[in-house]
């Protein structure tokens, strides 16, 4: 594909497998504010992306609009987040049905992005994904070329395979204390 | 990662032009609000037509509803036109009358096939309907459909360009047997 724009490669320096989240809170709408530690307890998958209204943005986020549900029901909380300012995304959250909050990473510009790795210094938030459990920590972590939307079948086999070992934990730790009972 | 393989293999329950032993497979994940998806169309039945028995082509639903507002209960009347035999004829109204898509207009193309329209208003209700549809969404999901249209050919997903051309070429690719020989050549 010919390059055209802005440069398409990134070298990752992504946060990586193992590192403890950093906290952060981000406007999502005028008199709303949201802290990653709000969702201590749940999973989260955070969805950096470059921009509002661009095409392979819309791509992405409609992906993830369409299987929601799938992540509901896994207790994974999506949070999109773009340095775009709270009106873009009231603005494109009503027009493309987005059902999960997008952050405004707006003043100061890609803040957030650049504690996560996750700032391209052309000036937008990198494609990336971070799976954070609900400890805080991050279990997995992912940079899409800027052109390219990540398939969901990976994210949804990071988020299950993330569900099934806490649920195994979950289980091996009650029949301990049944086991000390 | 993201090296995306069909992960529902073609199979009796697919709408398909061809046999499913031919040398060449292509499954496409449309919808019918997809523009995109529309303008391949031609490319995809002029490829059918130049490679005859030897392509077998699929199409599967990816209904992006969010935004696509009709294109979900536009599958299912492709579907229920497929009950009766018509689903070929009712995909190509549906893509053709692309911009007019909503409920009204969709059971005014169906009503308009050589079907019987009180048995194919009544199909558009059937639950099997909606899971096959929905079926194939979350086949696409698995697969790693990442928008509309997407390809596969004999299982891999395609990213070259949506062309003739291009896809010809890869098709033609395909096509060669796969011998001893084939290794000289």
């Amino acid at each position: 594909m010919k390059e055209t724009g802005p440069n398409l490669s990134e070298k990752s320096t992504l946060l990586q497998k193992g590192t403890v989240a950093p906290d952060f809170t981000l406007p999502t709408g005028a008199e709303k504010k949201v802290s990653l530690h709000d969702y201590k307890g749940k999973n989260v998958l955070l969805i950096f992306y470059p921009a509002d209204w661009s095409p392979v943005c819309g791509n992405e986020l409609t992906l993830f609009t369409e299987i929601h549900n799938d992540f509901q029901k896994l207790n994974v909380q999506l949070l999109g987040i773009s340095v775009d300012n709270i009106w873009s995304h009231e603005a494109y959250t009503k027009s493309m049905n987005i059902p999960f909050p997008l952050l405004a990473d707006f003043e100061p510009k890609g803040a957030v992005s650049k504690m996560y790795g996750a700032y391209n210094e052309q000036g937008f938030s990198s494609r990336a994904l971070f799976l954070i459990d609900r400890e805080g920590v991050i279990r997995w972590s992912y940079l899409s070329p800027l052109l390219e939307v990540p398939g969901m079948d990976e994210v949804l086999e990071q988020a299950e395979h993330l569900v099934a070992t806490q649920t195994n934990h979950s289980k091996i730790s009650e029949s301990r204390q049944e086991h000390h009972v | 990662m993201f090296k995306s393989k069909l992960k529902i293999p073609p199979n009796d329950g697919d709408q398909r032009k061809g046999s499913l032993k031919a040398p060449v497979v292509l499954v496409q994940y449309g919808d019918f609000q997809c523009s995109p998806c529309r303008k391949l169309m031609p490319v995809l039945e002029d490829l059918k037509n130049h490679f005859g028995e030897d392509l077998c082509f699929i199409y599967r639903h990816f209904p992006l509803r969010s935004i696509h507002p009709a294109a979900e209960f536009a599958a299912i009347a492709a579907e229920a036109a497929g009950v009766q035999g018509q689903f070929w004829p009712m995909h190509h109204l549906l893509f053709q009358n692309q911009n007019e898509l909503d409920a009204m207009t969709i059971k005014a193309l169906g009503s308009s096939l050589n079907l019987s329209r009180k048995q194919f208003l009544e199909d558009l209700n059937l639950p099997i309907l909606r899971e096959k549809v929905q079926n194939d969404f979350n086949g696409g999901v698995r697969s790693g459909v990442n928008g509309t249209p997407c390809l596969y050919l004999n299982g891999a997903r395609y990213t070259g360009l949506f062309s003739y051309k291009m896809l010809s070429q890869e098709i033609e690719e395909l096509r060669k047997p796969k011998g001893l020989f084939s290794f000289f050549s």
